[in-house]
């Protein structure tokens, strides 16, 4: 599959253009073809990794909506044997938005829910570009009373821009649907990980995100609002999404830095999206280890544990204290 | 007029005739246009007397006009806010701070207090609009979470009046997780079996409505206040076409079946009180 290059990295795609053009033409002059491709290729890794170490927020974020980026569904198939996905609310409808089922990691049995995004155009419409409405947060509530029912292990994954903002969503209760997801995981009596493997947007993503361990991409964000969404408002043009995503600190590193984030995943060289394999090896190990830790513990205590880490959340001054 | 009121002119015209008029003595209702007399409107808890239109009431005014005369006691006055990110947009985060402490003499946008309405063990909250939009930060959080753990120890039920526009992007994510961490503490109200009524008045929208005030046994609404996830801006943004009249009005959230039922500020004492009595089975107040 070629890769599609972001503007940032246009330098890497010229060189790699180059690369493809040298392949195609037959050895007979008198430099040898494969020592300079090999040198160029060199010189592109050399590159890339020059790149990569000094990404601005909004180029992260550039990365963390890249069209080719895994998404759930190739985490779930990378990562789980057996996945059966569930559908639908049981009142409404089925959200494609939102997938989930039951699946094994490592033999054993849990509950996988996130968001899904699309590849092509057709995919994308269907699946609302990743935007849940209530529906589909009313049918990641069901899956996961069921994963408590039967004591099974949560794994969520967050990919959405944020819950979808129209009228049939309002209707039915967008607010309602995602307040009730967060009360309800806050006392949920199994252990719960999510992984940010792309967008965290705002309520949309926190509402299958309430959880034990909260475990993100190198090259994904999560934030209270897209920095579009905070340009237009703040500075009153969308324009200003770059310094906005600065202001925010929305990479996983900064929030690693602000006590939010439990473990960040460093990606494969250019991004999850150049070596999906890898990428998913990376999370089933994190996630795995989670679930043991979590494991000792009594649904009890669980909880108990939950409740502290919800309350310790906040920066303040207290005068009292 | 009466011929009597003639001849005896009233005590009022005299005094006005005396003093100058200050400013700000009149205003206008923004929904009919009558020319108010303030301290009336202010008598009315901010209602218009001529065509009802409910207009914001600062926070610590509603709450002290909602409990019982002299028994709010407030909650977590002494925590304030930090900019842990050094956030800074078209001003700096410290400098919006330090406006709207001046501008709404609030030191965050909740206050809360514990005290008695018609004799019941209650904790009241409100959010003041005035501050940044009543938007919710680290500090709204952990008040409201305070506000719900008295909820527990004094067996007490919870009220909280919505005025927000959600949550504050000058705290960014810590922003968002107070949507968690104040939904974790509904749950533990929930669980110690104590009743919470959530008021959404004008507006309620964005991270607030997408967890604490949607999260009551009674979620109530203000007449005509706006209410929804999304901002309707955004929403005719994204579906390009003209929202319908009225949409994510109260009224229209009854209709959907998202709030219980709409109730006028002024009866809101009596009203909230009867629910709280019989959701705690307590017996009829004297």
């Amino acid at each position: 599959m070629a890769v599609n290059f972001l503007d940032f990295e246009q330098p890497i795609a010229e060189l790699e253009a180059k690369i493809e053009e040298l392949g195609h033409v037959t050895s007979e002059g008198e430099v040898n073809i494969q020592d300079e491709m090999n040198r160029l290729r060199a010189k592109s890794r050399q590159l890339t990794t020059t790149i990569f170490s000094q990404l601005t927020p909004w180029q992260v974020t550039q990365l963390a909506r890249h069209p080719q980026r895994p998404y759930t569904l190739d985490y779930i198939s990378m990562l789980c044997t057996d996945f059966e996905e569930l559908h639908g609310d049981r009142m409404f409808g089925d959200d494609a938005a939102i997938v989930g089922g039951l699946a094994r990691l490592d033999g054993r049995p849990i509950m996988v829910i996130g968001q899904q995004k699309g590849r092509d155009t057709k995919e994308r419409v269907r699946r609302n570009y990743g935007m849940p409405k209530p529906e589909g947060y009313r049918k990641a509530l069901r899956l996961m009373r069921m994963a408590e029912r039967f004591g099974l292990p949560l794994l969520t994954f967050i990919d959405t821009p944020g819950a979808y903002p129209g009228v049939s969503s309002e209707e039915r209760g967008q607010s309602e649907a995602i307040a009730r997801n967060l009360f309800e995981m806050s006392t949920l009596r199994v252990p719960i990980v999510s992984v940010v493997i792309g967008e965290g947007g705002s309520g949309g993503a926190l509402a299958i995100g309430v959880c034990d361990r909260l475990v993100m991409l190198q090259y994904s964000v999560y934030s209270v609002i897209s920095p579009e969404g905070c340009a237009s408002i703040l500075w009153k043009s969308a324009d200003k999404k770059e310094i906005a995503a600065d202001a925010m600190g929305l990479t996983a590193e900064r929030l690693a830095k602000l006590g939010l984030v439990d473990e960040v995943l460093k990606e494969p060289l250019g991004g999850a999206h150049r070596d999906p394999e890898s990428a998913a090896a990376a999370i089933k190990a994190a996630v795995l280890g989670h679930f043991d830790t979590l494991g000792k513990l009594s649904p009890a205590e669980l909880v108990q544990a939950r409740a502290r880490r919800l309350a310790g959340f906040g920066v303040f001054s207290d005068a009292s204290a | 007029m009466s011929w009597f009121e003639k001849i005896v002119p009233s005590r009022i015209k005299t005094a006005r005739r005396v003093r100058s008029v200050p400013e700000g003595l009149w205003s206008k209702c923004p929904a009919c246009d009558a020319v108010l007399y303030r301290a009336e409107v202010e008598r009315n808890l901010q209602v218009c007397p001529k065509c009802s239109h409910h207009m914001r009431i600062g926070a610590r005014d509603r709450l002290t006009r909602f409990l019982d005369p002299g028994t709010g006691t407030e909650i977590g006055a002494k925590i304030t806010p930090e900019d842990p990110l050094k956030f800074k947009d078209t001003k700096r985060y410290k400098d919006r701070l330090v406006a709207a402490q001046k501008a709404t003499g609030e030191k965050d946008a909740l206050v809360a207090m514990g005290g008695t309405l018609k004799g019941l063990p209650v904790v009241a909250c409100a959010f003041e609009f005035g501050f940044l939009g009543g938007s919710m930060g680290s500090v709204v959080g952990e008040r409201f979470h305070r506000a719900v753990e008295q909820c527990i120890a004094r067996r007490a039920g919870l009220v909280c009046f919505s005025a927000t526009g959600g949550a504050r992007m000058q705290e960014a994510l810590l922003s968002l997780m107070q949507m968690a961490k104040s939904s974790a503490a509904l749950a533990r109200l929930a669980q110690a079996g104590l009743p919470y009524i959530s008021v959404c008045t004008d507006p309620t929208t964005g991270g607030v409505s997408a967890s604490l005030a949607m999260l009551g046994d009674l979620n109530i609404g203000e007449p005509r206040a706006l209410i929804g996830f999304a901002g309707p801006r955004v929403i005719a943004q994204t579906v390009r076409e003209t929202l319908p009249e009225g949409f994510q009005r109260s009224e229209f959230l009854v209709e959907k079946g998202a709030l219980d039922m709409i109730i006028d500020r002024r009866e809101q004492r009596d009203r909230l009180a009867s629910l709280l009595g019989m959701m705690m089975r307590l017996p009829v107040a004297s």
